[in-house]
């Protein structure tokens, strides 16, 4: 058994930065199913908002135009209370980042440059070329060696350890040996990210397969506003990778087959800077209307912006559509179309990142807080993972010094560690012949299929049944290999069954929301319906599957508005 | 260079299990290609359809977080961004060399962050902080470009001869991370820094090979930071 006062689960951004404030309280240790450098806050590109007001352009900018910004683009679903944390905390959090040696790009007289972003009043996006999560989490992790956090990498996490509603530890096993092992803990910080593997089209890691989401819902807690997945207007035609919004935000033009900027059409005031819930619909309806690009795509072009500027603020996408389209932005137009991005729903907690279980937290992409509600504007995930993350880690850190916390007993984990040793062994002596590559496919072609940006009740309905099979199937696979060191089979075989209940929550929340608010559309339901759904979806697991309920939304300063761009 | 129609291509893969195993073998298998397959793509055709003890690492499929540099064709690259239609009808992978195996193709990074650790891996500023940012002109954010780009993929390290017969050299990548907080104008540890990469183990290990240059997938060029280091070293010295 290894013991630590704080465990934070999870080594992106929001996992460092609550440990680099946890460890300021109480002994820390983060695991994480990768090297923390290898997590996906890494592919972030475009960059971070906060209220600087570093340029002449942006000099009228504060924290409370930033949260209106973000309350609107939430289509008025986020908790406006938490929302002013988040912007008010931003401009401290990235020079905080910045202190610590962020190389942000900078402005002619020095200062932290900032650029246009979807959604947003004023240029507020901090960024450093257009790289800025990799920046960031390098950043980050220094930061943590200095704080000599302990870490634990290439440990993946299996379950929490509950008893009598506080979290006294978690199970998780070693990638390189195998060995199953208790980690026993006063508070836990869960900061695993999103669950955008669960569509075949995604813009996200592999490893981001919602891990502790499943962990927290398996443990009792809520999962919140699941059916709010938001899809980036602009991924890489036909890998998906990420081709930043700061490529419009630097100027870049969506274009059709037929040489149109579309976006006219659509929000002719912000064109191509409308929030990524519009611009993702709007491109799909070009192509749905036979003007994409080989009814395929449509073109996101730079060529204006010339070689200098390309070069200077946005290599790292240059990089990508050479590397992986045969095309050079330089001189020819980027295909791209929507998908997948980012989890906006995710584990309840409140604006003080607690879930309902006592001394477990959860902060960043797997947390659902709600700042985001049922739109994210670019820009504003990095923000989420600094500033929540500090917030969980110093809640978790105060927690276990402000009381002395009761260990959990010898019993509780020899229980939980068979339990997980059972599961294992369970996968390991699998009597079927279902194929975990087969099911995953299955369920995320079926996830693009029917409950992807235009949703209606059939298809969700399909889905659902769908998804009851392939759980039911999931229950009948192959022996799973029976190996210690690097099982990748077993590892695999342990997130689908995840990504199964994730996809079952996301359905399910999708079905009961009976109308369309920000990056949920229900084309049998088109329009936003604030006297029946101005409140956020809770998913119970219970043995019948998900059981919705729901809370209020926070409502502070605006109520909600026509939505407008 | 797009592959156009489906074919047979036949990967040799290097396998190796440290518990095991004696001495690492190849095993061949043939895998059918599709338009814009990569290595990586390959490796996970293999490990779903064929062996399912295939170990490699994997996340961000996008050539930014440095899980799968490994060696292939002869050379050290990632398995992400590396076009199957480029290699031709037969491909060896092995993983990086010089490195101890974990498991096939991942070897175990954890000497390479060791490494890192060394020189002080963290920006050391002038305290009390400012209310605002530190101020940094464009030119001097310019001096530290390239060089904060790496991506800890270890490729450089697997490459670099004089690691290889030096294990305690820091290499390629922690130099490269000293030369960007040395050129940082923002950092005040520079002294402490340049004595730690100014050593028998540090900068002046290298001698300007350059595989570490060819080596990089990110095309950093480590020889260039590590003169600068030597340089800046020798002038420190003098001064002392």
């Amino acid at each position: 058994m290894i013991s630590h006062d704080v465990l934070i689960v999870g080594g992106g951004l929001a996992g460092l930065r609550a440990a680099i404030e946890s460890s300021r309280y109480a002994d820390t240790a983060v695991i994480s199913r990768v090297h923390p450098l290898r997590s996906h806050t890494g592919a972030a590109q475009g960059g971070i908002n906060a209220s600087l007001a570093n340029i002449e352009a942006n000099k009228d900018d504060n924290w409370e135009k930033h949260a209106y910004d973000t309350t609107k683009g939430s289509d008025f679903l986020a908790d406006q209370d938490a929302v002013e944390i988040m912007t008010r905390e931003a401009p401290a959090r990235i020079i905080e980042m910045e202190h610590w040696g962020c190389p942000f790009s900078r402005t002619s007289d020095g200062k932290i440059a900032q650029r246009p972003f979807g959604g947003a009043g004023y240029p507020r996006t901090c960024y450093a070329a257009d790289k800025t999560g990799h920046y960031l989490l390098v950043t980050a992790y220094e930061q943590a060696l200095k704080q000599n956090v302990k870490f634990y990498n290439e440990w993946f996490a299996t379950s929490a350890i509950i008893d009598k509603g506080a979290i006294k530890g978690i199970t998780a096993f070693d990638i390189l040996t195998g060995d199953l092992e208790v980690f026993a803990a006063k508070a836990v910080v869960l900061a695993t990210g999103g669950a955008g593997w669960t569509y075949g089209k995604s813009t996200n890691s592999m490893i981001n397969t919602g891990s502790g989401m499943a962990i927290a819902y398996r443990a009792g807690v809520a999962l919140k506003d699941m059916e709010f997945v938001q899809f980036h207007p602009t991924a890489l035609y036909p890998t998906c990778i990420l081709i930043t919004e700061g490529a419009r935000g630097e100027g870049g033009y969506l274009v059709n087959s037929k040489g149109e900027r579309f976006m006219q059409r659509y929000a002719a005031k912000a064109m191509e800077l409308a929030p990524r819930d519009i611009v993702s619909r709007s491109i799909q309806k070009e192509i749905d209307e036979g003007r994409g690009v080989k009814d395929l795509y449509v073109h996101l072009d730079v060529r204006h912006l010339g070689k200098t500027k390309i070069l200077s603020n946005l290599p790292g996408i240059r990089d990508i559509a050479m590397q992986f389209a045969d095309i050079d932005p330089i001189t020819e137009p980027i295909p791209v179309q929507p998908a997948q991005h980012y989890t906006m729903g995710g584990i309840d907690c409140n604006a003080k990142c607690e879930t309902t279980i006592k001394g477990l937290y959860a902060a960043g992409e797997c947390a659902c807080i709600s700042v985001h509600g049922a739109n994210r504007l670019g820009g504003n995930s990095l923000l989420d993972t600094v500033v929540f993350g500090k917030i969980a880690g110093e809640e978790a850190g105060r927690f276990v010094k402000s009381a002395p916390q009761e260990s959990g007993k010898n019993v509780l984990f020899e229980n939980s560690l068979k339990t997980e040793k059972e599961h294992i062994q369970n996968l390991f002596e699998g009597n079927g012949d279902e194929d975990t590559a087969l099911l995953r496919e299955e369920m995320r072609g079926l996830m693009v299929e029917k409950a992807f940006m235009f949703r209606n009740k059939d298809d969700l309905v399909a889905a659902n049944s769908k998804l009851q099979q392939l759980r039911t199937r999931y229950g009948k696979l192959r022996p799973i290999a029976r190996y210690k060191v690097f099982n990748l089979d077993l590892i695999r075989a342990i997130e689908l069954g995840e990504m199964l209940e994730l996809a079952e929550v996301i359905v399910a929340s999708a079905l009961s929301r009976e109308e369309s608010r920000g990056s949920h559309v229900r084309l049998d339901f088109p329009k936003r319906d604030d006297v029946r759904f101005l409140k956020h979806t809770l998913a119970y697991k219970s043995s019948d599957g998900p059981r919705i309920e729901s809370s209020p939304v926070k409502i502070v300063r605006w109520q909600p508005e026509e939505r407008k761009y | 260079m797009t592959t156009t129609s489906p074919k047979t291509i036949r990967l040799h893969i290097q396998r190796f299990d440290p518990k095991t195993d004696t001495a690492p073998h190849y095993d061949t298998f043939e895998v059918t290609t599709r338009p814009r397959m990569t290595v990586l793509d390959a490796l996970f055709q293999v490990l779903e359809t064929k062996d399912r003890l295939l170990a490699f690492r994997y996340s961000c499929r996008s050539a930014v977080c440095g899980s799968d540099a490994m060696f292939i064709n002869g050379k050290q690259r990632l398995a992400c961004n590396t076009q199957i239609s480029e290699l031709g009808d037969e491909v060896t992978i092995a993983p990086l060399p010089r490195i101890p195996v974990v498991k096939d193709l991942a070897v175990d990074i954890r000497p390479f962050f060791e490494k890192m650790e060394r020189i002080k891996p963290f920006l050391v500023p002038r305290e009390p902080y400012p209310e605002k940012e530190f101020l940094q002109s464009p030119k001097d954010r310019l001096k530290i470009d390239v060089a904060i780009d790496c991506i800890d993929c270890g490729a450089c390290l697997s490459a670099c001869p004089s690691a290889w017969t030096d294990p305690d050299y820091i290499g390629p990548a922690a130099s490269v991370k000293a030369a960007r907080f040395v050129a940082d104008t923002r950092d005040i540890a520079k002294k402490e820094r340049l004595k730690l990469v100014g050593c028998e183990d540090g900068v002046w290990r290298c001698h300007t090979i350059f595989n570490c240059a060819d080596a990089c997938p990110k095309s950093i060029d480590p020889p260039h930071f590590i003169q600068y280091l030597k340089r800046k070293a020798t002038v420190a010295a003098l001064r002392r």
